[in-house]
């Protein structure tokens, strides 16, 4: 058995000690990337209402007459 | 009397502030947990020798343990925040506990899993009422439960303010997970570090496990940056500074 075979067993927990530190990986990745996803929907919507209030701002002029 | 102190923190509990020094800081803390983690990894997993008891089981060790530690550690700091919170309505001690709230459940569920792994070899069991376990387990409802109240309002900052309360009430429980191991001599081991007094665990073993705790700090702090400053953007839609974040990223 070379030495990367014998790392790998684990002295024969390699299914505890192998799953463990998994999930510890996949749990930690899920939160680095759920908060990345969040902010770039939020500055999607965020940008539509901007987008959606510059063309209300465009169609009403401003009551106030402009001055000449 | 110097009070820039109070002024700086002042100064620093303002949206855009925040959100621009935590910006600064982030990638700084997310590099020093990788590496500092990279590190821990090689030292627990190919330099620790093999335990006399327990073979190479006990190597879950370096994640179990700091991420237990993480698990009250964060619940203290949402509970500090919280109290903040509600007492001074700082908008961004709320915004600090409640992006905690995920970081630690999520830290929490680790411990427990990992444990799990841990258990089913060396006692027998994947899962036991054993008084640590059960306390722990109380631990992760209760983050659920700040994360679910929080949730539960129309309005973000009453429903942060309600979970707030919640944390702080909550807060008796990380002295009994703590002390659960003496006061109650069940199944699972007592401690083998001490911060005051000496650790009964040989060095080779104990210095990847403290490293990896620090890897787990830098990373809370990482991970809480991102997580409130993603929070500022959504809590502070409407405010100028957001709106040129928002434009000025429209192009990526």
């Amino acid at each position: 058995m070379n030495a990367l075979q014998h790392f790998l067993a684990m002295g024969g927990y390699a299914a505890y000690v192998w799953p463990a530190y998994a999930l510890f990986f996949v749990v930690l990745i899920a939160d680095t990337v759920a908060p990345r996803l969040r902010r770039h929907q939020v500055l999607r919507e965020l940008r539509a209402r901007l987008a959606r209030q510059s063309v209300r701002q465009e169609r009403k002029p401003p009551s106030t007459p402009a001055s000449p | 009397m110097s009070n820039w102190i109070p002024l700086w923190l002042h100064r620093l509990s303002s949206p855009p502030t925040f959100y621009r020094f935590a910006g600064t800081l982030q990638p700084w803390a997310m590099t020093l947990a990788l590496l500092l983690g990279a590190v821990a990894l090689y030292g627990g997993l190919v330099l620790a020798p093999a335990d006399y008891q327990q073979g190479d089981a006990y190597r879950i060790i370096f994640i179990h343990v700091p991420s237990a530690w993480m698990g009250m550690f964060i619940y203290a700091v949402m509970g500090v925040a919280g109290f903040i919170a509600l007492v001074w309505r700082i908008k961004l001690a709320e915004v600090v506990a409640m992006q905690s709230a995920p970081i630690g459940a999520a830290f929490t569920f680790i411990t427990l899993v990992t444990g799990s792994l841990w258990g089913k070899p060396m006692w027998g069991t994947w899962w036991t009422w054993d008084a640590r376990l059960t306390s722990e387990l109380v631990l992760l409802f209760l983050f659920l439960g700040v994360i679910g109240l929080y949730h539960a309002f129309e309005d973000r900052r009453q429903g942060a303010r309600a979970a707030a309360f919640l944390a702080i009430v909550g807060v008796i429980n990380v002295p009994i997970v703590h002390f659960s191991v003496n006061w109650w001599n069940t199944l699972h081991q007592g401690s083998t570090v001490n911060v005051f007094g000496k650790s009964t665990m040989s060095w080779d073993m104990l210095w990847p496990l403290l490293t990896m705790t620090l890897a787990t700090k830098c990373y809370y702090a990482a991970s809480l940056f991102r997580r409130v400053r993603t929070d500022l953007l959504d809590l502070e839609g409407g405010k100028d500074w957001v709106r040129q974040i928002a434009e000025s990223e429209a192009d990526r």
